[in-house]
């Protein structure tokens, strides 16, 4: 078992119901609240360069597209280790990119920010994905229609493009969140397995599996990650069909 | 003042397009696939001609010349498409708002005294809570006129906004296009290949076929010409007079009419006295006698010369003729030319049956004032 001299003396100085959730224990308790503020600021950050992505792939032609299309989608096949790996010699302490945002104060190597970062990347096409989808179901005639009626180009994104894809963006925030739950390899191998800073949930089990006599804790943990990735999926079922209903008009 | 002139290739189709209009409604009239849309889309600014001028009131909106293309949104042109193209994601008010919220032209109260002129015009003020999925094609095509001329646009672009739509529908919303052009303020496009509503709402019309114009002018005189046939699609000809209803005779349900033509008995219409009609006679309605007849069934003979004529097909032939001042148009056999003799200049006598005058031929005339026209809609 993990011992609770280990965990930083902030966490050790939260009050019993947030230390000790769901009467999981300090250590489980920690994975859960650091995996829940992982996946919410990987989706949030991501975003809006999902949505710019989206948008290239969806309405641009431009020479070279096929590549860019291969490049946003690789993190989907790759193995997760080489996108971790990758990300340990950008964003390192020692790799171009980690130097260059040290200097605006923001370290990512073994932080709780990396492994924001690595899931990030690797749910980036998912979300991309059901964007872009969303985007190109939008019947552009609508679009038309709003230039006739004085919109520019960009008031016709922000009053009709984007309210019509609204559905595909909440979808996309989903998948991206449920996939930085679950994200493992490439966290590990970019920041390492520290507790209370980049052990996660999946991270959590993972050690647990390898303690003597962490079994039950590894099943209760593996539960609430169950039990998280569903509510998330009934959650955005909820918002979609709320959601469409409001578009469609029913 | 609308000018158009452009030349534009689409795929293996060539457009060569070239009219000018003024005021009231120009119908483009032609059979599908003639081009009229892309003319439009041309005015809109939605299509870009390789080649050519389009300019409103002196205002150039493009001139590829002077490399001059206005694009769509700052050419306040109205546009009615023919599947309506509401936003679903906004309610119908928001619609109808959504041209004001980009152009910021008028004052507060001043737009909203217009939007409820708009939405009275319309009679589509009890749906101003509701989503678009929840309209019936009429009411969507109503709101689409609404939110257009909520735009405060210059000119009016309508690409065939009843074709979607049944009889019923149709005959719901051709009273309001009537109302939109006797107001009269702003020129209306209207893009058909339906000849009774280009004779029923036009003004001028303008008539493409193979991406050209074949032929410009008021309605009376393109609607009555012989041998339209072959180029606008396989409508019925007919032609277009403008009357007025000098009598009813309730005794027998019928009303009669009067104009260039002369007098003409028809089943009864519902309007005042003195009211003006514009009404649409079908070639095929209409039979030619070499001398009087001394007994009929017809309570229509009018006095006419054979002006011009031109074969339809194998067996059939249209005549133009003058009656009065106006010219009617009849379809008879080349047999029945032959028999009766008939050459351009030949005096005959044309028998029109008072049924035959459909009431859904009946419009209102641009001088028809707004009180008269009230009363058909809600008879």
């Amino acid at each position: 078992m993990l011992q609770a001299e280990k965990y930083p003396a902030r966490l050790r100085r939260r009050p019993p119901v947030m230390t000790h959730l769901f009467a999981l224990g300090p250590e489980a308790s920690a994975a859960i609240v650091l995996s829940l503020r992982v996946s919410f600021w990987a989706m949030l950050c991501s975003l809006p360069f999902a949505l710019a992505t989206a948008v290239i792939l969806a309405r641009c032609r431009f020479w070279g597209k096929s590549l860019f299309d291969g490049v946003v989608h690789l993190p989907l096949v790759l193995p997760p280790v080489v996108t971790g790996y990758v990300l340990l010699l950008l964003f390192g302490h020692n790799g171009p990119l980690g130097r260059l945002f040290a200097t605006i104060g923001v370290v990512f190597a073994f932080r709780w920010t990396g492994a924001a970062l690595a899931a990030a990347v690797t749910a980036f096409p998912l979300m991309v994905r059901a964007i872009r989808l969303s985007l190109e179901a939008i019947d552009r005639r609508l679009e038309e229609a709003a230039a006739t009626l004085g919109a520019n180009r960009t008031l016709v994104f922000l009053a009709v493009t984007l309210p019509l894809t609204a559905p595909g963006i909440l979808a996309g925030m989903v998948l991206s969140f449920a996939r930085s739950l679950g994200e493992f390899g490439a966290t590990i191998t970019f920041v390492s397995n520290i507790p209370g800073e980049t052990r996660t949930i999946p991270l959590a089990i993972y050690t647990l599996t390898q303690t003597p006599g962490g079994d039950p804790a590894a099943l209760r943990l593996s539960a609430i990650a169950v039990l998280l990735s569903l509510l998330a999926l009934v959650l955005s079922e909820l918002f979609a069909r709320r959601l469409s209903r409001r578009l469609s008009g029913d | 003042m609308l000018e158009v002139e452009f030349t534009h290739i689409l795929g293996g189709f060539t457009l060569d397009i070239a009219f000018s209009s003024g005021g009231g409604v120009t119908a483009l009239f032609g059979r599908s696939g003639a081009g009229k849309t892309s003319v439009v889309h041309a005015i809109a600014g939605l299509l870009r001609p390789r080649r050519g001028r389009i300019a409103i009131n002196g205002a150039v909106l493009v001139d590829t010349e002077n490399r001059i293309f206005v694009p769509a949104h700052k050419r306040r042109i109205g546009y009615v498409f023919q599947e309506g193209r509401l936003f679903p994601h906004l309610t119908v008010r928001q619609n109808l708002l959504f041209g004001s919220w980009f152009a910021a032209r008028a004052t507060n109260a001043a737009s909203r005294a217009r939007f409820d002129d708009v939405t009275a015009l319309l009679g589509i003020d009890h749906l101003l809570a509701r989503r678009p999925r929840r309209l019936s094609g009429g009411e969507i095509q109503r709101v689409a006129i609404g939110r257009a001329l909520l735009a405060a646009p210059r000119l009016l672009l309508m690409d065939e906004p009843l074709a979607s739509l049944d009889a019923t529908r149709k005959d719901e919303i051709l009273p309001y296009l009537e109302r939109l052009r006797d107001h009269g303020r702003i020129p209306i496009v209207y893009v058909s290949h339906a000849a009774t509503e280009v004779a029923r709402l036009a003004t001028t019309i303008v008539l493409i076929a193979d991406g050209r114009v074949q032929a410009v002018g008021p309605v009376a005189e393109i609607m009555g010409q012989a041998g339209l046939y072959p180029l606008a699609g396989g409508f019925d000809a007919g032609a277009v007079l403008v009357a007025r209803i000098v009598a009813h005779d309730p005794r027998w349900d019928l009303s009669e009419l009067e104009g260039g033509f002369g007098r003409l008995v028809v089943g009864r219409i519902d309007l005042p006295v003195g009211s003006q009609l514009r009404v649409r006679i079908l070639a095929r309605d209409v039979i030619i006698a070499g001398e009087r007849p001394a007994s009929v069934s017809s309570l229509n003979v009018l006095t006419a010369t054979v002006e011009k004529l031109v074969a339809v097909g194998a067996e059939a032939v249209e005549v133009e003729l003058r009656a009065g001042t106006d010219r009617l148009l009849a379809r008879i056999t080349r047999r029945s030319q032959q028999t009766l003799g008939l050459v351009p200049g030949r005096r005959v006598f044309a028998l029109i049956k008072a049924i035959a005058v459909e009431r859904r031929s009946l419009g209102h005339d641009a001088t028809t004032d707004f009180a008269a026209d009230a009363q058909i809609f809600e008879g």
